[in-house]
């Protein structure tokens, strides 16, 4: 605690106050857009156009630029979510807890997208849509485990009760996070084990690694703007009686 | 130099690789697309409430 600057301290109690973080976020969400724009277009043109095709897979390799990236972000978003929701559950702060579950629903749109996309590279490549795989099936259970997080939030009409409750959900499914990962390496059956995350030097080129590099931090970019928006929405809500909102409505008409 | 329809044929995977990207950009629309819809909603209820 003695470590950490004056400034750094201000400026998360700031942030940790809704109206600040409203006011901040919305000056924020262009600059967010920019980057975003920047990084997906050059990783689009780098994934799809510049880099060659596979030697075995040809261009069907090229899902590889959306499936990667979203099933990290499936994964990073979990662990961002329980992180959050942890925080939420033991210092009870009200931001926080509104993060974890506007994750969710984020984090379950990447999971589905990596399945789905894996799916239909699946198909030209291994010749069917989906097998019981240890990788396919634990990823299967983090989408089930997002939907668990959101349902409970919609059934308990307490939503500081709410958030209580999907932080423990959220933190016993952590348990996952590693059996996905390692998971090509422990059963190893239909798919292919990591080719960039690991200590040895990925094995990919490097014409194919930095549009996979640029698509995945674009993606990083995308993840705070929707959660952002969804914070937002998710804050006038539940702060619907307070002056700062009231005031907004106000001066909005 | 690479043709358009050289381009677009992705080595005979076109239906594979671009339904993946055009599901992808779908549903990455939506995430975006839902909360302006719900702070519209939100906006619109409260302010009704008001008067």
């Amino acid at each position: 605690m003695f470590l950490v600057p004056n400034a750094v301290v201000r400026f998360f109690h700031r942030m940790a106050s809704p109206p600040h973080f409203y006011v901040f976020t919305e000056c924020v969400m262009p600059w967010l857009i920019v980057i975003f724009a920047l990084l997906s277009a050059a990783g689009l043109y780098g994934g799809l156009y510049l880099a060659p095709a596979d030697y075995q897979q040809g261009d069907s390799y090229r899902i590889i630029y959306i499936h990667v990236p979203s099933a990290w972000m499936s994964l990073f978003i979990y662990v961002a979510m329980a992180i959050t929701a942890a925080i939420g559950l033991i210092w009870r702060i009200k931001l926080a807890e509104i993060m974890a579950i506007s994750s969710a629903p984020i984090g379950a749109s990447f999971t589905f997208i990596a399945l789905v996309t894996g799916s239909l590279w699946g198909k030209p490549m291994w010749g069917t849509w989906w097998v019981w795989d240890a990788r396919l099936t634990s990823e299967l259970i983090l989408l089930f485990l997002y939907l668990g997080v959101i349902g409970l939030y919609g059934a308990i009409d307490d939503k500081r009760v709410a958030s209580k409750a999907i932080a423990i959900l959220a933190l016993v499914g952590v348990v996952n996070i590693p059996i996905i990962h390692y998971s090509v390496e422990w059963w190893n059956t239909l798919h292919q084990g990591p080719t960039v995350t690991k200590m040895d030097k990925p094995s990919i080129h490097v014409s194919m690694l930095i549009p996979l590099l640029f698509m995945a931090l674009s993606f990083k970019f995308y993840y705070l703007i929707a959660l952002l928006q969804r914070v937002r929405i998710e804050l006038l809500r539940r702060e619907r009686n307070s002056q700062w909102v009231k005031t907004m409505l106000l001066e909005s008409k | 130099m690479m043709s358009m329809q050289e381009f677009f044929a992705m080595g005979g995977y076109a239906f594979y690789v671009w339904t993946s990207y055009g599901l992808t950009l779908l549903v990455l629309l939506l995430n975006i697309i839902i909360p302006i819809v719900q702070r519209k909603q939100f906006f619109r209820q409260s302010l009704k409430r008001k008067r």
